[in-house]
């Protein structure tokens, strides 16, 4: 039998892992909690008491600072206690295995494990090692998943948008080599986006990758026609091996977001970037600094879909 | 048990008059989503408040998170006058455990610090288990242990109660 090991016999999240085989339902209820966050930043005391008690631990073996930072921020608006492992210094460089530290960390009573990694299906190792109460969400795992940065995205198009089935959405960029793309990819088809593009040189683009139900475009005038939502990714300089494209400078030329380019773009489309920024590689300062960006907000709503995906598993 | 349940709008009514003699200039009503909000709604209209009306929903302070998780509907909590040093009037619908009341306290108490806090509610059933108690009441009424009370609107706005065998 196979069965989604994020999700629990009666079908409620146990983990987050990724965007891949949830439900419509269960998407829109995280964004439809996360929207119940909101409020907490406007108050007194920006806490709420769901998660007091509980011990999360950041376990990020890549680096980060956004994502890191607003799960940190999250937890703590949740009342829960956060402790951040330290790659560097951690046993890790004494030879200890993942499972081995992870045993290690679960007998000093953690809740729940945040966890980004360079290897593709390390949150999913995890997540079935765990013991029964314990609970895994997935911050990055080398190429294959970030789900709560597509969660975030799928909110940020809601707020500015509302609408997710009349919409055309470009996801431009080192496709390729990205986790995030990818997530967004899962997101924007299972909330039922009619048509999502993606922009890339061929040499950025993984094998049959229209089999997830995109537009495929090499050409970023004629792929930003009309669209409604931009999402530019970065370069993953660090994921490249081998000479996939000829330079940087080549690379902004034919699809660095530039005003010129977005004027093809509907006036009221939306500009996304999930961060860190390559400023003058995929994206001019003129745009990212613009009107049309959405980039900070991205990372304000952030912590409220985290604190969303928190909640919905520790009160699993 | 059959209960014949009272008029609901009358309750609101009597509730009204019960709290008209002991309010000042100061004095805010917060209302406890869903049915303690439409109480003090009409409340509001009918005392006449001068500070707007304080919505709370308690979801995030309930004590039974770790058994039955999230709502996935929370309704968004709204006071929209500064807490601290207020006299407040609570409203609900039913007081039974006390556990709402407990849960809405401590979520005020995140906004400010009140200078008092009353609570006022259409009906007391008794079966508390917590040290919660109504200054104003609109009836009491015994209701058996798988029996509930709801609140309800129709589309004019008129508020009814309904008896449920749980």
């Amino acid at each position: 039998m196979h069965s989604n090991p994020q999700l629990d016999k009666k079908g409620e999240l146990q983990h987050l892992l990724t965007i891949e085989g949830l439900p419509a339902t269960l998407l829109t209820q995280i964004l439809d909690t996360a929207q119940s966050f909101i409020g907490v930043t406007k108050r007194e005391v920006k806490k709420l008491p769901l998660l007091r008690g509980k011990a999360i631990f950041n376990l990020f073996f890549e680096p980060s600072t956004r994502t890191r930072t607003t799960f940190e921020i999250a937890a703590k608006r949740l009342s829960a206690d956060v402790i951040n492992l330290n790659v560097g210094t951690s046993s890790q460089s004494k030879g200890e295995t993942l499972l081995d530290t992870i045993d290690n960390l679960q007998a000093m009573h953690a809740d729940m494990f945040i966890v980004r990694h360079a290897q593709s299906g390390a949150a999913h190792l995890i997540a079935q090692h765990v013991a029964p109460k314990v609970h895994v969400i997935n911050a990055g795992d080398g190429r294959h998943a970030h789900p709560t940065q597509a969660l975030l995205d799928m909110f940020t198009i809601r707020h500015y948008k509302r609408d997710f089935n009349n919409l055309r959405v470009a996801i431009v960029g080192d496709i390729l080599h990205s986790r995030v793309a990818r997530s967004q990819i899962h997101a924007l088809t299972t909330l039922g986006v009619p048509e999502v593009r993606v922009i890339a040189p061929k040499t950025l683009l993984p094998a049959g990758v229209e089999t997830l139900g995109v537009h495929v475009y090499h050409d970023m005038q004629r792929g930003l026609k009309d669209v409604d939502v931009v999402m530019m990714l970065r370069l993953q300089s660090e994921r490249m091996q081998g000479p996939l494209l000829p330079s940087a400078q080549e690379f902004f030329k034919y699809y660095g977001l530039t005003a010129e380019k977005l004027a093809a773009a509907k006036r009221d489309a939306i500009v996304m970037h999930p961060g860190p920024m390559n400023r003058g590689v995929e994206i001019d300062s003129s745009v990212a600094d613009g009107p049309r960006s959405v980039i900070l907000p991205q990372v304000t709503f952030g912590i409220a879909v985290r604190m969303a995906v928190m909640s919905m598993l520790a009160g699993h | 048990m059959i209960v014949k349940l009272p008029d609901a709008e009358q309750l609101v009514s009597a509730l009204a008059a019960q709290i008209k003699p002991r309010f000042d200039s100061s004095t805010a009503l917060i209302g406890i989503h869903t049915g303690g909000a439409w109480i003090a709604q009409k409340l509001q209209q009918q005392l006449g408040l001068n500070t707007p009306l304080g919505l709370l929903d308690i979801s995030f302070y309930r004590d039974d998170f770790a058994r039955i998780g999230l709502h996935p509907q929370v309704k968004p909590s709204d006071i929209p006058f500064d807490v601290e040093g207020r006299r407040i009037i609570l409203v609900d619908d039913v007081l039974y455990t006390g556990r709402t009341v407990r849960a809405a306290m401590n979520e005020l108490f995140d906004y400010g610090r009140p200078a008092s806090i009353e609570l006022a509610v259409l009906i007391d059933r008794g079966g508390r288990e917590l040290p919660v108690f109504a200054r104003y009441t609109g009836t009491t009424i015994e209701l058996a242990e798988n029996q509930n009370i709801e609140l309800k609107k129709d589309k004019e706005g008129r508020l009814s109660l309904h008896l449920n065998q749980v």
